[in-house]
């Protein structure tokens, strides 16, 4: 008798749970789809095939940096020194190619240096112990910094049309930048949830020390993923170099701040250990089609700031509600 | 006319499962040292919490000077002239020792803070706690004994009547706890009671006028400090003869873990032992004892910095990480379960396969479905109730604390450090983790037990090795163990009556 009146209970808390899961990446569903539909009403070349390749191709660089700023968040991290990382490792290659050095080595090079930021990162983080958002938000002007100091300032030029094909090419009918944020998440997705490193970063981030004590190398693990975002940061700065057909120095400032509002819009936890790709994926998304829309409507350029920013308390703002109820 | 300052009356606290007290009697006279003793457990703390006004009692009368009190707050007791110095500090670190003092209370010209004035005040109240530090510099800056002279400086620089000190001196050295005896005689000769709560016989002696022992929450006597005697004492603490269950003891010949002068950084110094395949040590000693730091340096937390230990004959001089000690084969099963043990906000089956996630994949890529074996399998043995997908952080202590133990099972090590591993668990529960140890013995494996439980060491323990300050003080067999050898080896004192420490 008292047994089967627990069951019942386990049963429908169980039911609650489910509903509730879905729930989050359910009304952030809801909203893309209400975005593109207010966008579609509101202008005749919004709901358009030339303009959805349009988004996605915007979206791509945003996707690639905020599925490695996923992992940092998750860790209960912050990389505030994405957006200086794809600018230098953009001119980094830009620079070896124009000097006359084999494209596909200037890249490799270039991926070096975008994945030595993360580990430069890594190191201060977990050995110094300085905290992640002091630290990259140092490395942010640092490498920025760096950055202007290789060019001088001023753009490279001088390149390869192979180089433009990773910005502007196609494979099989969709856009090359497309495709490669759809290896990354998929990668990105095989490491959270199909290798025991994933489980690993989950634990470390919400509770590092049970994770210490657990038997897992909690410091190992930082230095892997901030590598990882400063590996993600060159590959955009790839096709940065490509779609621009320049290795800009100063392009992109300000962006880190687009991906951290994109990534806690999905629903990961600014306090690390919660948070599904899933709802990164539609965070990016939600993004992308909330800036393409606003500038097809030609919304002031200050009032899309101003939308921006108010975006990104919200998913904050969501973020902290729910967790003071769950206490 | 009496010149009772305190009287608590049949007090009752009762938690959701358990008493915390009953029926406790306590009556405190002007200007007198008054020593509340009992074992870990007995209810000092929370019948002091429910006098510095912390916690409501369920039922009882609490009197000050004679007037009843109506209602419980920490504030009405400062006004009653109530201080309470706690176990734990509440001091702010990044302000200086005067802005601490003086926290809420500070003197004031117009709108600014009178400096000159809160340093004298500051000043005089640091002489006469003997602390010879600035009011100026920092409290993060002081030691852990300083902070102490901090908190006992703060409460004589208000007005009290009554001062409760729960184990002002366990982070003081002897020089200090000289100084700290002379500021209390200071107060009693003003006419301000102290009420007195320690582990070390010999303060009680010293200091007491009189001494009220507890027992599991219940009140036992009343004495005055001539009538007892350390034997005495022990016994009024202890109390009835304990109806032991015979263990029957699994213990093998050879020896699996075999700890030469281990030293870490310090609270453990030079510490010698050996472990037999299916036996289970047990280290008794109080608060602050090195138990703890002992589990931790064994499993790679705290650093070893002399001796060294071999498992299974293979020496070991440095253990670089919990990882490191499971690889050489001893797990851990830490105190505090929600900080150490468990990522909260994760689904239990998850949490339990955690440290052995690494062993079992194929290279980086999860192996589902032993990962389920496994964990059905704890599940089932420990009979841990979760459903699929439910929180760690939403199952009850008992519950909860058998996680933390399929966890450390599941990475399949010889040697299992249990520490405090039947705190806050229910006498179900408790039986089922009892159960669980034998079973791992019968491995011919070994365990480690630390525990503040006298009970339960001497049920479970084949012998049991008694700390104090950092050092082993003796280890007794479970046929001569006692309460009262454990309570005297772990204040200090050897069986022939001579102080260790």
């Amino acid at each position: 008798m008292n047994a089967e009146v627990k069951e019942t209970n386990v049963t429908s808390l169980q039911a609650k749970r489910k509903f509730f899961k879905l729930n989050q990446e359910w009304i952030l569903l809801f909203v893309l789809i209400g975005l593109i539909i207010f966008f579609s009403i509101m202008s005749a070349s919004f709901f358009t095939t030339g303009n959805f390749v349009n988004i996605t191709r915007q979206i791509a660089m945003l996707g690639i940096i905020a599925a490695g700023m996923s992992i940092v968040l998750l860790i209960g991290g912050i990389d505030l020194s994405v957006a200086s990382n794809v600018a230098l490792t953009s001119v980094s290659m830009g620079l070896l190619i124009s000097a006359g050095i084999d494209p596909f080595i200037s890249i490799l090079l270039g991926i070096l240096v975008g994945t030595t930021v993360g580990l430069i990162n890594g190191i201060i983080i977990t050995w110094v112990g300085i905290p992640a958002l002091i630290t990259t938000l140092g490395m942010l002007t640092i490498v920025r910094g760096f950055t202007f100091l290789i060019t001088d300032g001023y753009p490279v030029f001088g390149f390869p049309e192979s180089i433009r094909w990773f910005g502007t090419g196609f494979l099989f009918g969709i856009p090359v930048p497309v495709v490669i944020m759809m290896i990354v998440f998929t990668l990105v997705y095989i490491l959270l949830y199909k290798t025991y490193l994933g489980r690993h970063i989950y634990a470390l981030g919400g509770n590092e020390e049970a994770a210490r004590l657990s038997g897992i190398n909690t410091k190992k693990i930082q230095l892997m993923v901030y590598m990882l975002s400063g590996f993600f940061c060159s590959i955009a700065g790839l096709i940065l170099l490509g779609r621009l057909n320049s290795g800009q120095p100063n392009a992109l400032q300000g962006f880190e701040l687009d991906v951290v509002t994109a990534v806690v819009l999905g629903g990961v936890s600014i306090f690390g250990g919660q948070g599904k790709l899933v709802g990164v994926v539609l965070g990016v998304f939600i993004m992308g089609v909330l800036s393409n829309g606003l500038v097809i409507m030609n919304v002031n350029e200050f009032i899309q700031m101003v939308i921006i920013g108010s975006v990104l308390l919200v998913a904050v703002g969501a973020d902290r509600v729910a967790n003071r109820k769950k206490n | 006319m009496s010149n009772l300052v305190i009287e608590m009356e049949n007090i009752t606290k009762e938690y959701p499962g358990t008493i915390a007290l009953q029926g406790v009697n306590l009556q405190i006279h002007a200007g007198e040292v008054h020593t509340i003793a009992g074992e870990n457990g007995a209810g000092k703390s929370t019948l002091m919490k429910i006098l510095a006004g912390a916690i409501t009692p369920t039922q009882g009368i609490v009197k000050i000077k004679g007037e009843m009190r109506k209602e419980f707050s920490p504030k009405i007791a400062a006004a009653e002239g109530i201080g309470i110095i706690y176990q734990e500090f509440n001091l702010v670190p990044y302000l200086t020792v005067e802005e601490n003092i003086l926290l809420g209370k500070e003197n004031t010209r117009g709108l600014f803070v009178d400096k000159r004035k809160n340093l004298q005040l500051t000043q005089k109240a640091l002489d006469r706690v003997g602390a010879s530090f600035s009011p100026k510099s920092y409290v993060k800056d002081l030691g852990v004994a300083e902070q102490q002279l901090v908190e006992i400086a703060k409460s004589v620089s208000k007005e009290v009547d009554v001062l409760i000190m729960d184990e002002p001196t366990a982070a003081l050295t002897g020089e200090e706890i000289k100084k700290l005896f002379t500021l209390i005689r200071q107060l009693k000769n003003e006419g301000v009671s102290i009420i007195y709560i320690s582990h070390k016989f010999e303060e009680m002696f010293e200091i007491s006028d009189r001494i009220t022992i507890l027992r599991d929450g219940e009140y036992i006597a009343t004495k005055k400090i001539e009538d007892l005697n350390h034997e005495k004492l022990i016994q009024l603490m202890v109390g009835r003869e304990l109806s032991m269950s015979m263990k029957t003891s699994s213990a093998q010949d050879e020896v699996i873990l075999k700890v030469e002068k281990l030293s870490s950084t310090d609270k453990i110094d030079s510490i010698s032992f050996q472990l037999r395949k299916g036996e289970v040590l047990g280290i008794a000693g109080l608060l602050g004892s090195g138990r703890t730091e002992l589990a931790k340096t064994l499993y790679g937390i705290n650093p070893i910095t002399g001796g060294s230990f071999s498992i299974k004959n293979k020496k070991i001089t440095k253990v670089k990480s919990p990882e490191h000690a499971i690889k050489i084969g001893i797990g851990l099963i830490p105190e505090d379960r929600k900080n150490e043990g468990l990522v909260l906000g994760q689904d239990c089956a998850k949490n339990i396969i955690l440290p052995a996630l690494k062993q079992i994949s194929y290279g980086f890529f999860l192996n589902s479905r032993q990962e389920k074996e496994i964990i059905s399998a704890y599940k089932e043995k420990l009979r841990i109730k979760y459903y699929p997908g439910q929180l760690a952080g939403e199952l009850s202590g008992g519950n909860q604390q058998k996680l933390v133990i399929a966890k450390a099972l599941a990475t399949n090590v010889d040697i299992l450090i249990f520490d405090e591993p039947t705190r806050g668990v229910d006498i179900g529960a408790k039986q089922e983790i009892y159960n669980l140890m034998n079973q791992f013995l019968q491995e011919g494996k070994a365990i480690i037990m630390i525990s503040s439980e006298m009970p339960e060491l001497l049920n479970i323990a084949d012998r049991i090795a008694v700390m104090t300050e950092g050092k082993l003080a003796g280890i007794l067999d479970n046929k001569d163990a006692t309460q009262e050898k454990i309570l005297q080896l772990a204040a200090g004192i050897n069986s022939n009556g001579e102080v260790i420490v």
